[in-house]
This record gives structure tokens, sequence and C-alpha cells, in this order.
């Protein structure tokens, strides 16, 4: 047989891709469930980190049911709705600020109990200097304190921009405020790296040499937070 | 045809054992005389990115050995049927499969280390090791030496990916496997983890080292002048 033959060559090419074409969607279509899983128990564990609740994999769904007690979303106009097709634990941010409009986009909201003080979680996604970013911030009981947070990214320099999942970095916004004391919402700034900050309760140090991802993170703070404020208003006061 | 005349030469020959000097050489080459890469400097890029801590770096040489004796195997069963024109792309798609299939299996068995290694599994594809074998050794040789010739690189590529992500990890982040190894009491004498140990550049320095070390040792590879 003459394997330099131009049909055989495009026989053999085919059968070649038929074959791993065949092999590679059948392994991938049995790993889909688990490898979805992980994802899910990734997301459960990062929104438990937001409130300083460490988990490890396995234990994650079972402290998120525990500690999670509600699951709200909101409309782009800060109305709670409920979908029929997905719950607020689908909604995928990140996705949605890459394809949807800002007005068709949902906003998750997730309230945690611990000891009868509630903490409310909300979902962040945004842009660094070279691809998506995004993370968790969560308010305190009385809806403005932040009480904890977490980033994460994509693909931000290391060392510079991606230390934006640091802790050093995530723990300067706790007790920050996202009011001003005549109640109107101003989010947290992030400033440039260097820039003094002390006792300025919107404002936190940006990261040296990370200037355009922490930003970053403080443009999808405020264009995330904006949306939930009448939310909040209008739930503050039976909160407290 | 072909096959009747195949089998009378190998008649003709005596039987080579399945550990000859020849195939023991295959294994063992590649770890010091002719380390993929130490020696051929191939396969450098993820000896630089995944090595500042030894369990992705385990999980990364598994992967590899893996690909390498899967390709290897494949590609010398088919070495007769493959057609020469297209046979690089017929060995990348081999290797790309291979790969594709060991991340998929690392996402759902592996999460946090496939996290970890991120893109550099989907880079195994452009291993130069990897293809270098596959055109270089099992496109021209039957599958039980292509076997051996794909442990021997591969432990080859392992051994020096592992010594170097043992002295990053160890001097780096002063633990092993993620379990602290320099005691508390030392810290609180002064002692700091070095942290350009972390940085890719220090990768390349200790490559190097082990490479000045191994050529003072092994004089067959001083070259003249």
């Amino acid at each position: 047989m003459d394997v330099n033959k131009n049909s055989y060559t495009f026989t053999f090419s085919a059968i070649l891709v038929i074959v791993v074409a065949g092999l590679l969607a059948f392994v991938a279509e049995s790993l889909k469930p688990m490898q979805k899983e992980n994802v899910k128990l990734e997301k459960m564990q990062n929104i438990l980190a937001s409130v300083k609740v460490e988990a490890t994999p396995s234990e994650a769904e079972e402290k998120f049911k525990q500690y999670i007690v509600e699951q709200k979303m909101l409309n782009a106009q800060g109305e709670v709705v409920a979908p029929e097709d997905m719950g607020p634990f689908d909604v995928d941010v990140v996705k949605q600020y890459k394809t949807e409009a800002p007005a068709d986009r949902l906003y998750p909201l997730f309230v945690f109990e611990d000891k009868g003080e509630r903490k409310f979680i909300v979902p962040l996604a945004g842009k660094g200097l070279w691809g998506p970013i995004w993370g968790y911030v969560a308010l305190d009981q009385d809806m403005e304190t932040v009480y904890g947070s977490t980033f994460d990214h994509k693909t931000e320099t290391p060392g510079l921009g991606a230390e934006i999942n640091q802790d050093f970095f995530q723990d300067k916004f706790i007790g920050k405020s996202i009011f001003n004391t005549n109640g109107e919402f101003v989010s947290i700034e992030v400033a440039k790296g260097g820039t003094d900050v002390e006792g300025n309760a919107h404002m936190v140090d940006g990261i040296s040499g990370g200037t355009i991802t922490s930003k970053g993170v403080g443009e999808m703070m405020e264009r995330t937070l904006k949306v939930y404020v009448p939310y909040f208003k209008g739930n503050q006061k039976a909160a407290l | 045809m072909s096959e009747t005349a195949e089998a009378q030469v190998v008649a003709k020959e005596p039987k080579e054992p399945l550990f000859s000097k020849k195939n023991k050489k295959l294994l063992s080459d590649p770890l010091n005389d002719d380390n993929p890469i130490t020696i051929q400097v191939l396969g450098i890029c993820s000896a630089l990115a995944i090595t500042v801590q030894l369990k992705p770096t385990f999980v990364m040489s598994v992967s590899v050995l893996f690909v390498m004796i899967g390709g290897n195997l494949i590609v010398s069963w088919l070495r007769n049927l493959i057609p020469s024109r297209v046979r690089i792309i017929v060995q990348l798609v081999i290797v790309a499969t291979l790969v594709i299939l060991v991340d998929q299996v690392l996402k759902a068995y592996l999460y946090d280390v496939s996290k970890q290694l991120s893109v550099f599994v989907g880079l195994i594809i452009t291993n130069c090791i990897i293809m270098g074998r596959l055109e270089a050794f099992a496109l021209g040789n039957k599958a039980w030496p292509s076997f051996l010739d794909a442990i021997g690189n591969a432990a080859g590529y392992a051994w020096i990916m592992l010594a170097v992500a043992f002295a990053r990890e160890l001097f780096g982040s002063g633990t092993l496997w993620g379990f602290q190894i320099v005691p508390d009491f030392l810290y609180d004498f002064g002692y700091a983890d070095n942290g350009l140990m972390i940085l890719p550049p220090m990768a390349l320095i200790t490559v190097g080292i082990i490479i000045w070390v191994q050529r003072s040792k092994n004089t067959k590879l001083i070259e003249e002048n």
C-alpha cells in the first residue's frame, strides 16, 4: 500500500480526526458533571471566604447550606426579581459582565447568618489590566460597612495586579463604608498605590505598580454596589 | 506481502531480550548523558513556570510521562501507516488529544492542582521534548523501545523538574509538598524565606547550577576548548 498517495493521505486524516473527535467528545461529556461540581464548590468556597469562613472543597456545600440562609436576585433597577429558570447561585456575573448590557444583568445577593448576625454578600465582576477580575464583597449587618472581601483575576501581572487576591490587599477594605455620613452612596475608591488613606472611610490604598488593576477593583465595586443601593436603603431599618 | 517479508527478517535476527543493553540505554541516557533539559535544553519553559512548589511539579511530570508514553506508543504503532507528508500534523493531533485528556481528567479529579497549572497543561502540546521524541524516535522504532524511550525522557524531565521545585519550595517558602520544613525557631532567629526563589528567574539559575554540577561530574559532557 502506498501511504503517500493523495487519496490515502486524505482517508488517513479523515479517520484520525473522526476517531479523535469522538474520543474527546465522549471523555468531555462523561467528566462534565464532576467538573461542574468542582466549579460549584469553588464558588461556594469563595462566597464563604468573603465572610471569613474557611471551607475545604469537601465541606463547602455543607457549610454553604448552613450559613447562607437566603439568596436573592435584583435586576438593574434594584428590584428583587425571581426568574423561574435560574436561581441567584446560577448567575454567572463574570459572564454577564462580558455578554449582557448593564440593564439586562442580574445581581445576586447572598445573605449569611451566624449567631443571629447577618452579612450581605455581593458578587462583583469587572476588568483589570489584562483580563477579567471578579470577587465578592460582604457588608455587615448595617448594610454599609464592609465586613470582608475576596478578589480574584484571570491574567493580571504576577507580583503587581495579581496581588489583588492576597489578604493584605483584601483586608484593607474591612471597616470601610459605602455610604457617607449623609447616607449618600459613595462606594470605596481604590487610590493610587502609596496614597495616604489614613482615616478616610471611603478610600483604600491600591497596589503600587498595579494601579490599573486596583482601579478596576474600585470601579467594579462602585458600579455593582450602586445597583443594590435601593435595596439596602429599603431594608437597612428593617435589618437593624 | 510486506508482512511476510518482515517476518523473514525478524526470523533471521536473534530475538532481542526486553532489557538488552541497547534498551537499557534508552532508559538511562535521558537521565544523565542525554537529559532533555540540561543537555538538549528542551522544555525549559515549563521548568520556569511550574516549579515553585513540589506538588504541581509532580502532577506536571506525571502528565508529561503519560502524554509521552501515549504519544510514543501510538506514533510507533502507526509509524508505517502515517503518510510522511502530514506526519507532523498527525503527531500534533495525537499529542493534543492526549493533553486534552489529561487536562479534562485533572479538572474533574484534581481541580485545585489543575487551577495552579492552568495553561501549562495545555502547553504540554508544545513541549519540544514530546514532539522531538515522536519525530526522532517513535517514528522509526518499534513499540517497546519507544515505550522505554518515553519513560526515559519523561523521567529525565521529571527529575530535573522535581530537583528544581525541591530547591525553590524549600528556600522560597520553607515548605515541601505544602508542609512546613523550616522550623519556627529558625524564623525567630531571623531566618527569612528567599522571595527571589519564587520568581521565574531563579528556576533558570537553579537549572544552571544543576547543569554545572552535572558537567563537572560527567567529563564526557565537557566540550573541547
